[in-house]
Protein backbone atom coordinates (compact mmCIF):
# COMPACT_ATOMS: atom_id res chain seq x y z
CA UNK A 1 0.00 0.00 0.00
CA UNK A 2 1.37 3.41 -0.98
CA UNK A 3 1.14 6.18 0.98
CA UNK A 4 1.43 9.51 0.11
CA UNK A 5 1.29 12.99 1.91
CA UNK A 6 1.20 16.22 -0.23
CA UNK A 7 1.33 19.38 1.82
CA UNK A 8 0.14 18.38 4.85
CA UNK A 9 -0.96 20.17 7.78
CA UNK A 10 -2.08 19.85 10.99
CA UNK A 11 -3.81 22.10 13.77
CA UNK A 12 -4.86 20.48 17.20
CA UNK A 13 -8.06 22.07 18.78
CA UNK A 14 -8.21 24.48 15.36
CA UNK A 15 -10.25 27.55 15.85
CA UNK A 16 -10.02 27.73 19.32
CA UNK A 17 -7.62 29.78 21.63
CA UNK A 18 -5.78 26.75 22.44
CA UNK A 19 -5.04 26.64 18.19
CA UNK A 20 -1.12 24.64 18.10
CA UNK A 21 0.42 23.45 14.68
CA UNK A 22 1.73 20.53 14.74
CA UNK A 23 2.72 19.66 11.49
CA UNK A 24 2.82 21.66 8.41
CA UNK A 25 4.00 21.69 4.31
CA UNK A 26 4.71 17.26 4.76
CA UNK A 27 5.60 15.96 1.83
CA UNK A 28 6.55 12.05 2.23
CA UNK A 29 6.03 9.15 -0.32
CA UNK A 30 6.13 6.01 1.79
CA UNK A 31 6.17 3.08 -1.25
CA UNK A 32 4.54 -0.08 -0.40
CA UNK A 33 6.95 -3.09 0.90
CA UNK A 34 9.59 0.12 2.55
CA UNK A 35 11.01 0.20 5.87
CA UNK A 36 10.84 4.00 6.50
CA UNK A 37 11.72 5.01 9.96
CA UNK A 38 11.18 8.11 11.49
CA UNK A 39 13.57 10.27 13.55
CA UNK A 40 13.60 14.02 14.94
CA UNK A 41 13.85 15.04 18.42
CA UNK A 42 10.80 15.51 20.68
CA UNK A 43 7.84 17.36 19.55
CA UNK A 44 8.81 17.83 16.06
CA UNK A 45 5.71 16.10 15.33
CA UNK A 46 6.86 12.20 14.58
CA UNK A 47 3.74 10.88 16.72
CA UNK A 48 1.13 13.32 14.88
CA UNK A 49 2.64 12.28 11.47
CA UNK A 50 1.83 8.66 12.66
CA UNK A 51 -1.51 9.07 13.60
CA UNK A 52 -2.49 10.14 10.16
CA UNK A 53 -1.37 6.69 8.35
CA UNK A 54 -4.96 5.08 9.52
CA UNK A 55 -6.94 8.04 9.77
CA UNK A 56 -7.10 8.85 13.43
CA UNK A 57 -6.11 12.05 12.80
CA UNK A 58 -7.50 13.65 9.83
CA UNK A 59 -5.29 16.58 8.25
CA UNK A 60 -6.49 20.15 8.53
CA UNK A 61 -4.62 20.90 5.21
CA UNK A 62 -3.15 19.46 2.33
CA UNK A 63 -3.83 15.90 1.03
CA UNK A 64 -3.03 11.96 1.99
CA UNK A 65 -3.23 9.28 0.05
CA UNK A 66 -3.21 5.55 1.89
CA UNK A 67 -3.76 3.32 -0.83
CA UNK A 68 -6.69 4.08 -3.22
CA UNK A 69 -8.07 6.08 -0.20
CA UNK A 70 -7.72 9.69 -0.56
CA UNK A 71 -8.34 11.80 2.73
CA UNK A 72 -8.43 15.44 1.66
CA UNK A 73 -8.27 18.05 4.13
CA UNK A 74 -11.94 19.24 5.44
CA UNK A 75 -14.00 16.68 3.88
CA UNK A 76 -16.07 14.69 6.04
CA UNK A 77 -15.19 11.03 6.34
CA UNK A 78 -16.76 8.05 6.26
CA UNK A 79 -15.55 3.96 6.39
CA UNK A 80 -12.44 4.82 7.86
CA UNK A 81 -12.42 1.19 9.36
CA UNK A 82 -11.62 -0.35 6.29
CA UNK A 83 -8.80 1.58 6.29
CA UNK A 84 -7.89 0.73 9.57
CA UNK A 85 -8.26 -2.93 9.00
CA UNK A 86 -4.95 -2.30 6.81
CA UNK A 87 -3.20 0.15 8.98
CA UNK A 88 -2.12 -1.84 12.35
CA UNK A 89 -0.13 0.85 14.66
CA UNK A 90 1.74 0.01 17.72
CA UNK A 91 1.43 2.55 19.78
CA UNK A 92 4.38 3.50 22.75
CA UNK A 93 3.63 1.41 25.26
CA UNK A 94 0.80 -0.64 24.06
CA UNK A 95 0.88 -2.45 27.01
CA UNK A 96 -1.88 -0.52 28.74
CA UNK A 97 -4.77 -0.82 25.59
CA UNK A 98 -5.18 -4.92 26.50
CA UNK A 99 -8.12 -5.33 28.90
CA UNK A 100 -9.93 -8.89 28.48
CA UNK A 101 -9.99 -11.40 30.46
CA UNK A 102 -7.64 -13.95 28.40
CA UNK A 103 -4.80 -12.84 26.39
CA UNK A 104 -6.42 -14.99 23.60
CA UNK A 105 -9.62 -12.97 23.74
CA UNK A 106 -8.05 -9.69 23.79
CA UNK A 107 -5.39 -10.52 20.84
CA UNK A 108 -9.16 -11.72 18.47
CA UNK A 109 -10.67 -8.39 19.89
CA UNK A 110 -9.00 -6.48 17.02
CA UNK A 111 -9.84 -9.11 13.89
CA UNK A 112 -13.80 -10.14 15.65
CA UNK A 113 -13.95 -5.87 15.25
CA UNK A 114 -13.14 -5.82 11.60
CA UNK A 115 -15.87 -9.02 11.16
CA UNK A 116 -13.13 -11.52 11.13
CA UNK A 117 -15.11 -15.46 12.14
CA UNK A 118 -14.31 -16.53 15.65
CA UNK A 119 -13.14 -19.47 14.58
CA UNK A 120 -10.75 -17.90 12.13
CA UNK A 121 -10.02 -15.23 14.33
CA UNK A 122 -8.71 -17.74 17.62
CA UNK A 123 -6.55 -19.27 14.69
CA UNK A 124 -4.52 -16.27 14.13
CA UNK A 125 -4.40 -15.51 17.71
CA UNK A 126 -2.02 -18.90 17.81
CA UNK A 127 -0.63 -17.91 14.99
CA UNK A 128 0.17 -14.69 16.11
CA UNK A 129 1.47 -15.64 19.63
CA UNK A 130 4.56 -18.03 18.67
CA UNK A 131 5.26 -14.94 16.01
CA UNK A 132 6.07 -12.72 19.13
CA UNK A 133 7.83 -15.13 20.84
CA UNK A 134 5.37 -16.86 23.31
CA UNK A 135 4.03 -19.83 23.72
CA UNK A 136 0.18 -21.33 23.44
CA UNK A 137 -0.23 -21.58 27.14
CA UNK A 138 -0.09 -18.11 27.62
CA UNK A 139 -3.11 -17.91 25.89
CA UNK A 140 -5.44 -18.49 28.51
CA UNK A 141 -4.13 -16.95 31.22
CA UNK A 142 -5.15 -13.14 31.88
CA UNK A 143 -2.95 -10.49 30.38
CA UNK A 144 -3.02 -8.51 34.04
CA UNK A 145 -0.61 -11.66 35.70
CA UNK A 146 1.79 -11.24 32.58
CA UNK A 147 5.54 -9.24 33.13
CA UNK A 148 5.55 -6.02 31.43
CA UNK A 149 7.49 -7.25 28.30
CA UNK A 150 5.25 -10.31 27.97
CA UNK A 151 2.30 -7.80 27.76
CA UNK A 152 4.30 -5.68 25.55
CA UNK A 153 4.51 -8.70 23.30
CA UNK A 154 0.71 -9.77 23.69
CA UNK A 155 -0.15 -6.31 22.52
CA UNK A 156 1.92 -6.49 19.49
CA UNK A 157 0.47 -10.20 18.52
CA UNK A 158 -3.12 -7.72 18.93
CA UNK A 159 -2.16 -5.46 16.58
CA UNK A 160 0.05 -8.22 13.99
CA UNK A 161 -3.76 -10.63 14.73
CA UNK A 162 -5.51 -7.91 12.51
CA UNK A 163 -3.55 -8.92 9.21
CA UNK A 164 -2.36 -5.71 8.45
CA UNK A 165 -0.69 -4.35 5.20
CA UNK A 166 1.19 -1.30 6.91
CA UNK A 167 2.73 -1.43 10.22
CA UNK A 168 3.22 1.49 12.04
CA UNK A 169 5.94 1.66 15.27
CA UNK A 170 6.00 4.30 17.66
CA UNK A 171 8.78 3.54 19.56
CA UNK A 172 8.00 -0.45 20.40
CA UNK A 173 10.79 -0.97 22.62
CA UNK A 174 10.66 1.99 24.59
CA UNK A 175 11.57 0.72 28.46
CA UNK A 176 12.50 -2.94 27.65
CA UNK A 177 15.82 -4.31 28.74
CA UNK A 178 18.65 -5.11 25.64
CA UNK A 179 17.31 -8.55 24.80
CA UNK A 180 13.98 -7.80 24.65
CA UNK A 181 14.29 -5.12 22.58
CA UNK A 182 16.67 -7.01 19.55
CA UNK A 183 14.38 -10.09 19.88
CA UNK A 184 11.10 -7.41 19.14
CA UNK A 185 13.11 -5.62 16.87
CA UNK A 186 14.53 -8.23 14.99
CA UNK A 187 10.93 -10.31 14.81
CA UNK A 188 9.41 -6.74 13.37
CA UNK A 189 12.22 -6.94 10.46
CA UNK A 190 11.55 -10.99 10.05
CA UNK A 191 8.02 -10.09 9.41
CA UNK A 192 8.68 -7.24 7.51
CA UNK A 193 10.41 -9.02 5.17
CA UNK A 194 8.40 -12.80 5.11
CA UNK A 195 4.93 -10.98 4.90
CA UNK A 196 5.84 -8.19 2.41
CA UNK A 197 4.36 -5.51 5.36
CA UNK A 198 4.94 -2.54 4.54
CA UNK A 199 6.51 -0.98 7.96
CA UNK A 200 7.25 2.27 9.71
CA UNK A 201 9.38 2.83 12.51
CA UNK A 202 9.26 6.06 14.94
CA UNK A 203 12.19 5.72 17.16
CA UNK A 204 14.34 7.48 19.02
CA UNK A 205 17.41 4.68 18.56
CA UNK A 206 19.69 5.82 16.00
CA UNK A 207 20.79 2.08 16.03
CA UNK A 208 17.99 1.32 15.04
CA UNK A 209 17.13 3.73 12.18
CA UNK A 210 20.56 2.42 10.91
CA UNK A 211 20.35 -1.33 10.60
CA UNK A 212 16.62 -1.74 9.61
CA UNK A 213 15.04 1.05 7.58
CA UNK A 214 15.68 1.55 4.19
CA UNK A 215 14.97 5.34 4.22
CA UNK A 216 14.85 7.90 7.12
CA UNK A 217 12.23 10.97 7.47
CA UNK A 218 14.14 13.70 9.45
CA UNK A 219 11.86 15.63 11.08
CA UNK A 220 12.17 18.82 12.90
CA UNK A 221 9.40 21.39 13.74
CA UNK A 222 6.22 19.75 12.49
CA UNK A 223 8.24 19.79 8.95
CA UNK A 224 10.34 17.30 7.33
CA UNK A 225 13.95 18.18 6.86
CA UNK A 226 15.04 15.78 5.07
CA UNK A 227 14.53 12.54 3.42
CA UNK A 228 17.60 10.01 2.45
CA UNK A 229 19.01 6.73 3.27
CA UNK A 230 20.22 5.76 6.18
CA UNK A 231 23.91 5.57 4.98
CA UNK A 232 23.61 9.18 3.49
CA UNK A 233 22.02 10.25 6.33
CA UNK A 234 24.83 9.34 8.49
CA UNK A 235 27.45 10.27 6.57
CA UNK A 236 26.66 14.16 7.23
CA UNK A 237 26.32 13.94 10.91
CA UNK A 238 26.89 17.83 11.40
CA UNK A 239 22.81 18.22 10.45
CA UNK A 240 21.88 15.46 12.98
CA UNK A 241 24.17 17.03 16.12
CA UNK A 242 22.89 20.56 14.89
CA UNK A 243 19.24 19.19 15.52
CA UNK A 244 20.14 18.00 18.73
CA UNK A 245 20.61 14.20 17.65
CA UNK A 246 23.02 11.77 17.65
CA UNK A 247 24.74 9.05 15.11
CA UNK A 248 25.00 5.17 16.10
CA UNK A 249 28.04 4.15 17.86
CA UNK A 250 29.15 2.84 14.70
CA UNK A 251 29.29 5.67 12.48
CA UNK A 252 30.97 7.58 16.29
CA UNK A 253 33.48 5.19 15.94
CA UNK A 254 34.49 5.50 12.45
CA UNK A 255 35.19 8.81 12.79
CA UNK A 256 37.29 8.78 15.38
CA UNK A 257 38.93 6.10 13.90
CA UNK A 258 39.88 7.63 10.72
CA UNK A 259 40.78 11.06 12.86
CA UNK A 260 42.96 9.28 14.54
CA UNK A 261 45.03 7.08 11.93
CA UNK A 262 43.77 9.65 9.38
CA UNK A 263 42.48 7.01 7.28
CA UNK A 264 39.46 6.88 5.49
CA UNK A 265 36.96 4.47 4.83
CA UNK A 266 35.33 3.85 1.68
CA UNK A 267 31.45 3.90 3.07
CA UNK A 268 30.21 5.35 6.06
CA UNK A 269 29.46 2.08 8.10
CA UNK A 270 26.06 1.28 9.58
CA UNK A 271 26.90 -2.17 10.99
CA UNK A 272 29.40 -3.91 13.39
CA UNK A 273 30.04 -6.38 10.26
CA UNK A 274 30.61 -3.37 7.72
CA UNK A 275 32.93 -1.55 10.03
CA UNK A 276 34.70 -5.09 10.43
CA UNK A 277 34.83 -5.23 6.89
CA UNK A 278 36.02 -1.58 6.60
CA UNK A 279 38.77 -2.24 9.46
CA UNK A 280 41.04 -5.33 8.65
CA UNK A 281 42.74 -3.63 5.77
CA UNK A 282 43.97 -0.90 7.90
CA UNK A 283 45.01 -3.58 10.81
CA UNK A 284 47.99 -5.16 11.40
CA UNK A 285 48.94 -7.89 9.46
CA UNK A 286 48.82 -10.32 12.43
CA UNK A 287 44.98 -9.07 12.86
CA UNK A 288 44.37 -9.32 9.26
CA UNK A 289 45.18 -12.93 8.64
CA UNK A 290 43.05 -14.23 11.26
CA UNK B 1 -14.33 17.02 23.44
CA UNK B 2 -11.74 17.46 26.01
CA UNK B 3 -10.75 20.76 23.91
CA UNK B 4 -14.28 22.11 24.14
CA UNK B 5 -13.86 22.16 27.99
CA UNK B 6 -13.20 25.50 29.56
CA UNK B 7 -14.20 25.46 32.72
CA UNK B 8 -11.63 24.24 35.50
CA UNK B 9 -9.00 25.39 32.65
CA UNK B 10 -6.35 27.90 33.81
CA UNK B 11 -4.62 31.01 31.50
CA UNK B 12 -1.57 32.27 32.88
CA UNK B 13 -1.89 35.73 32.87
CA UNK B 14 -0.42 39.20 35.25
CA UNK B 15 -3.76 40.54 35.86
CA UNK B 16 -5.21 42.15 39.33
CA UNK B 17 -7.39 39.42 39.57
CA UNK B 18 -4.52 36.81 38.58
CA UNK B 19 -2.52 38.10 41.51
CA UNK B 20 -5.48 38.33 44.44
CA UNK B 21 -5.04 35.58 46.82
CA UNK B 22 -6.34 32.23 45.90
CA UNK B 23 -8.39 32.33 49.69
CA UNK B 24 -9.74 35.73 48.57
CA UNK B 25 -11.01 34.64 45.21
CA UNK B 26 -12.74 31.52 46.74
CA UNK B 27 -14.08 33.07 49.42
CA UNK B 28 -15.39 35.95 47.76
CA UNK B 29 -16.62 33.74 44.36
CA UNK B 30 -19.35 32.05 47.06
CA UNK B 31 -19.70 34.97 48.48
CA UNK B 32 -20.89 36.51 45.34
CA UNK B 33 -22.84 33.48 44.48
CA UNK B 34 -24.69 34.54 48.30
CA UNK B 35 -25.37 37.99 47.42
CA UNK B 36 -26.82 37.41 43.68
CA UNK B 37 -30.08 36.03 45.48
CA UNK B 38 -29.93 39.07 47.36
CA UNK B 39 -31.25 41.01 44.21
CA UNK B 40 -34.81 41.51 43.12
CA UNK B 41 -35.09 43.93 40.83
CA UNK B 42 -33.66 45.34 37.80
CA UNK B 43 -31.28 47.94 38.87
CA UNK B 44 -30.28 45.18 41.31
CA UNK B 45 -29.02 43.28 38.36
CA UNK B 46 -28.01 45.63 36.13
CA UNK B 47 -25.30 46.41 39.23
CA UNK B 48 -24.42 43.04 39.52
CA UNK B 49 -24.00 42.25 35.67
CA UNK B 50 -21.69 46.04 35.45
CA UNK B 51 -20.09 44.13 38.31
CA UNK B 52 -18.94 40.88 36.82
CA UNK B 53 -18.25 42.64 33.27
CA UNK B 54 -16.14 44.48 35.03
CA UNK B 55 -13.96 41.43 37.01
CA UNK B 56 -13.89 39.65 33.77
CA UNK B 57 -11.81 42.58 31.70
CA UNK B 58 -10.09 42.99 34.80
CA UNK B 59 -8.66 39.61 34.19
CA UNK B 60 -7.48 40.69 30.42
CA UNK B 61 -9.13 37.15 29.21
CA UNK B 62 -10.96 37.61 26.20
CA UNK B 63 -14.90 37.35 26.25
CA UNK B 64 -14.64 34.27 24.08
CA UNK B 65 -13.42 32.13 26.94
CA UNK B 66 -16.16 33.09 29.13
CA UNK B 67 -18.60 32.57 26.35
CA UNK B 68 -17.61 29.04 25.94
CA UNK B 69 -17.61 28.59 29.46
CA UNK B 70 -21.75 29.30 29.39
CA UNK B 71 -22.18 27.09 26.11
CA UNK B 72 -22.04 23.08 27.49
CA UNK B 73 -24.70 24.66 29.50
CA UNK B 74 -26.60 26.71 27.95
CA UNK B 75 -29.57 23.69 27.51
CA UNK B 76 -29.97 23.53 31.25
CA UNK B 77 -30.22 27.20 31.43
CA UNK B 78 -32.88 27.31 28.56
CA UNK B 79 -34.62 24.60 30.30
CA UNK B 80 -35.06 26.40 33.81
CA UNK B 81 -36.03 30.00 31.79
CA UNK B 82 -38.33 28.07 29.71
CA UNK B 83 -40.29 26.15 32.96
CA UNK B 84 -39.88 29.69 34.93
CA UNK B 85 -41.23 31.59 31.91
CA UNK B 86 -44.30 29.21 31.13
CA UNK B 87 -45.61 28.71 34.89
CA UNK B 88 -45.30 31.73 37.09
CA UNK B 89 -48.43 33.66 36.94
CA UNK B 90 -49.25 36.80 37.69
CA UNK B 91 -48.82 40.25 36.14
CA UNK B 92 -50.45 40.65 32.64
CA UNK B 93 -51.13 37.53 30.84
CA UNK B 94 -50.00 37.56 27.08
CA UNK B 95 -50.93 34.09 26.43
CA UNK B 96 -52.91 31.13 27.94
CA UNK B 97 -53.08 27.42 27.11
CA UNK B 98 -54.58 24.89 29.71
CA UNK B 99 -51.95 25.20 32.63
CA UNK B 100 -49.26 27.37 30.85
CA UNK B 101 -49.31 30.69 30.71
CA UNK B 102 -46.88 33.58 29.45
CA UNK B 103 -47.09 36.31 31.88
CA UNK B 104 -44.96 39.68 32.37
CA UNK B 105 -43.95 38.01 35.47
CA UNK B 106 -42.79 34.76 33.91
CA UNK B 107 -40.89 36.87 31.48
CA UNK B 108 -39.31 39.20 34.02
CA UNK B 109 -38.64 35.62 36.29
CA UNK B 110 -37.24 33.86 33.50
CA UNK B 111 -34.85 36.73 32.45
CA UNK B 112 -33.76 37.35 36.27
CA UNK B 113 -33.30 33.20 36.14
CA UNK B 114 -31.01 33.69 33.10
CA UNK B 115 -29.10 36.28 34.19
CA UNK B 116 -28.25 34.69 37.45
CA UNK B 117 -26.98 31.54 35.80
CA UNK B 118 -24.95 33.11 33.58
CA UNK B 119 -23.55 35.40 36.21
CA UNK B 120 -22.43 32.51 38.47
CA UNK B 121 -20.88 30.50 35.51
CA UNK B 122 -18.79 33.85 34.56
CA UNK B 123 -17.75 33.85 38.04
CA UNK B 124 -16.61 30.58 38.76
CA UNK B 125 -14.74 30.92 35.31
CA UNK B 126 -13.05 34.04 36.51
CA UNK B 127 -11.81 31.93 39.58
CA UNK B 128 -10.84 28.84 37.32
CA UNK B 129 -9.08 30.58 34.69
CA UNK B 130 -7.06 32.84 36.72
CA UNK B 131 -6.05 30.33 39.60
CA UNK B 132 -3.47 27.63 39.23
CA UNK B 133 -5.21 24.45 40.69
CA UNK B 134 -2.03 24.40 43.02
CA UNK B 135 -3.32 27.74 44.88
CA UNK B 136 -6.52 26.69 44.83
CA UNK B 137 -5.75 23.98 46.68
CA UNK B 138 -4.21 24.95 49.28
CA UNK B 139 -6.70 27.92 49.64
CA UNK B 140 -9.30 24.54 50.02
CA UNK B 141 -6.98 23.31 52.76
CA UNK B 142 -6.93 26.69 54.46
CA UNK B 143 -10.91 27.39 54.83
CA UNK B 144 -11.05 23.57 55.95
CA UNK B 145 -8.97 24.10 58.51
CA UNK B 146 -11.32 25.44 61.59
CA UNK B 147 -13.43 22.13 60.50
CA UNK B 148 -10.26 20.33 62.30
CA UNK B 149 -11.80 20.94 65.69
CA UNK B 150 -14.44 18.18 64.45
CA UNK B 151 -12.10 15.73 63.96
CA UNK B 152 -12.43 16.28 60.13
CA UNK B 153 -9.16 14.92 58.16
CA UNK B 154 -8.18 18.03 56.71
CA UNK B 155 -4.41 17.50 55.78
CA UNK B 156 -6.03 14.07 54.23
CA UNK B 157 -8.75 15.76 52.03
CA UNK B 158 -6.46 18.53 51.21
CA UNK B 159 -4.06 16.06 49.75
CA UNK B 160 -5.92 13.81 48.27
CA UNK B 161 -7.90 16.93 46.44
CA UNK B 162 -4.16 18.01 45.07
CA UNK B 163 -3.21 14.62 43.92
CA UNK B 164 -6.82 14.35 42.13
CA UNK B 165 -6.28 17.75 40.75
CA UNK B 166 -2.33 16.69 39.43
CA UNK B 167 -3.86 13.91 37.74
CA UNK B 168 -6.71 14.99 35.61
CA UNK B 169 -4.78 16.02 32.79
CA UNK B 170 -2.74 12.66 33.36
CA UNK B 171 -5.29 10.97 33.09
CA UNK B 172 -7.09 12.48 30.30
CA UNK B 173 -4.36 12.02 28.55
CA UNK B 174 -4.22 8.39 29.25
CA UNK B 175 -7.95 8.18 27.97
CA UNK B 176 -7.40 9.57 24.91
CA UNK B 177 -4.26 7.59 24.22
CA UNK B 178 -6.17 4.36 24.90
CA UNK B 179 -8.99 5.40 23.19
CA UNK B 180 -6.87 6.19 19.68
CA UNK B 181 -5.45 2.39 20.33
CA UNK B 182 -8.63 0.81 20.46
CA UNK B 183 -9.65 2.68 17.44
CA UNK B 184 -6.87 1.55 15.72
CA UNK B 185 -7.93 -1.85 16.69
CA UNK B 186 -11.46 -1.30 15.20
CA UNK B 187 -13.69 0.22 18.19
CA UNK B 188 -16.02 2.59 16.45
CA UNK B 189 -16.82 5.07 19.20
CA UNK B 190 -20.10 7.20 19.26
CA UNK B 191 -21.77 4.53 16.91
CA UNK B 192 -24.54 2.24 16.84
CA UNK B 193 -27.02 2.05 19.37
CA UNK B 194 -27.04 2.49 23.26
CA UNK B 195 -25.90 -1.02 23.98
CA UNK B 196 -23.55 -0.93 21.43
CA UNK B 197 -22.30 2.13 22.85
CA UNK B 198 -22.06 0.60 26.44
CA UNK B 199 -20.25 -2.44 25.26
CA UNK B 200 -16.97 -0.34 23.76
CA UNK B 201 -16.08 1.74 27.10
CA UNK B 202 -15.32 -1.43 28.31
CA UNK B 203 -12.29 -1.42 26.41
CA UNK B 204 -11.18 2.24 27.79
CA UNK B 205 -12.68 1.37 31.39
CA UNK B 206 -10.70 -1.38 32.45
CA UNK B 207 -6.91 -0.49 30.89
CA UNK B 208 -7.89 3.11 32.82
CA UNK B 209 -8.80 1.69 36.09
CA UNK B 210 -6.16 -0.88 35.70
CA UNK B 211 -3.42 1.88 34.89
CA UNK B 212 -4.88 3.99 37.68
CA UNK B 213 -4.31 1.65 40.12
CA UNK B 214 -0.46 0.74 39.55
CA UNK B 215 -0.35 5.11 39.26
CA UNK B 216 -1.62 5.03 42.66
CA UNK B 217 0.21 1.88 43.72
CA UNK B 218 3.62 3.50 42.51
CA UNK B 219 3.05 7.30 43.52
CA UNK B 220 2.34 5.50 47.19
CA UNK B 221 5.40 3.89 47.11
CA UNK B 222 7.46 6.97 45.96
CA UNK B 223 6.13 9.38 48.92
CA UNK B 224 6.77 6.51 51.25
CA UNK B 225 9.78 6.53 49.94
CA UNK B 226 10.68 10.15 50.13
CA UNK B 227 9.31 10.23 54.03
CA UNK B 228 5.67 11.00 53.94
CA UNK B 229 3.88 9.94 57.00
CA UNK B 230 0.28 10.85 57.15
CA UNK B 231 -0.53 11.27 60.85
CA UNK B 232 2.55 13.47 61.15
CA UNK B 233 3.02 17.40 61.11
CA UNK B 234 4.01 18.31 58.33
CA UNK B 235 5.92 21.95 57.66
CA UNK B 236 4.61 23.72 54.25
CA UNK B 237 6.37 25.05 51.26
CA UNK B 238 3.99 27.09 49.96
CA UNK B 239 2.47 29.44 52.07
CA UNK B 240 -0.15 31.81 50.37
CA UNK B 241 0.09 35.28 52.02
CA UNK B 242 -2.65 38.42 51.48
CA UNK B 243 -2.12 41.87 49.86
CA UNK B 244 -3.32 45.54 49.77
CA UNK B 245 -5.19 44.01 46.81
CA UNK B 246 -7.10 41.07 48.61
CA UNK B 247 -8.35 44.28 51.05
CA UNK B 248 -9.37 46.36 48.19
CA UNK B 249 -11.27 43.36 46.56
CA UNK B 250 -12.87 42.76 50.20
CA UNK B 251 -13.96 46.68 50.12
CA UNK B 252 -15.84 46.34 46.79
CA UNK B 253 -17.48 43.29 48.06
CA UNK B 254 -18.75 45.36 51.32
CA UNK B 255 -19.84 47.92 48.84
CA UNK B 256 -21.29 46.14 46.32
CA UNK B 257 -23.49 44.39 49.18
CA UNK B 258 -24.48 47.37 50.42
CA UNK B 259 -25.44 48.91 47.45
CA UNK B 260 -27.96 45.35 47.03
CA UNK B 261 -29.53 45.89 50.10
CA UNK B 262 -30.11 49.68 49.62
CA UNK B 263 -31.79 48.04 45.66
CA UNK B 264 -33.43 46.09 47.73
CA UNK B 265 -35.03 47.85 50.55
CA UNK B 266 -35.60 51.00 48.50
Amino acid sequence: MDITFEQVGFCYQKNSPFETRALQHVDVAIDSGSYTAIIGHTGSGKSTLLQHLNALLLPTEGTVTLGDRVIKAGEKQKGLRELRKRVGIVFQFPEAQLFEETVEKDICFGPLNFGVPEEEAKARARKVIVEVGLTEEILMRSPFELSGGQMRRVAIAGVLAMDPQVLVLDEPTAGLDPNGRKEIMEMFAALHRTKGLTTVLVTHSMEDAATYAEKVVLMKGGTVEQVSTPRELFSNPDKLTDLGLSVPDVVHFQRHFEQRFAVKFGKTCLTIDELVGEMVPHLGKGVASE
Amino acid sequence: MIDKLIFGRFMPGESLIHRLDARTKLIAGFYFIGILFLANNWQSYVLLTLFTFLVIALTGISYRFFIKGVKPLIWLILFTVLLQALFTSGGTIFFSWGPFAISSFGLINGVYVFVRFVLIIFMSTVITLTTTPMDLTDAIAYILRPFKILKMPVQDIALMISVALRFIPTLMEETDKIMKAQRARGVDFGEGNLFEQMKVVVPIFIPLFVSSFNRAEDLADAMEARGYQGDKKRTRFRILHWHWCDLVAACVLVALTTALVTLRIS
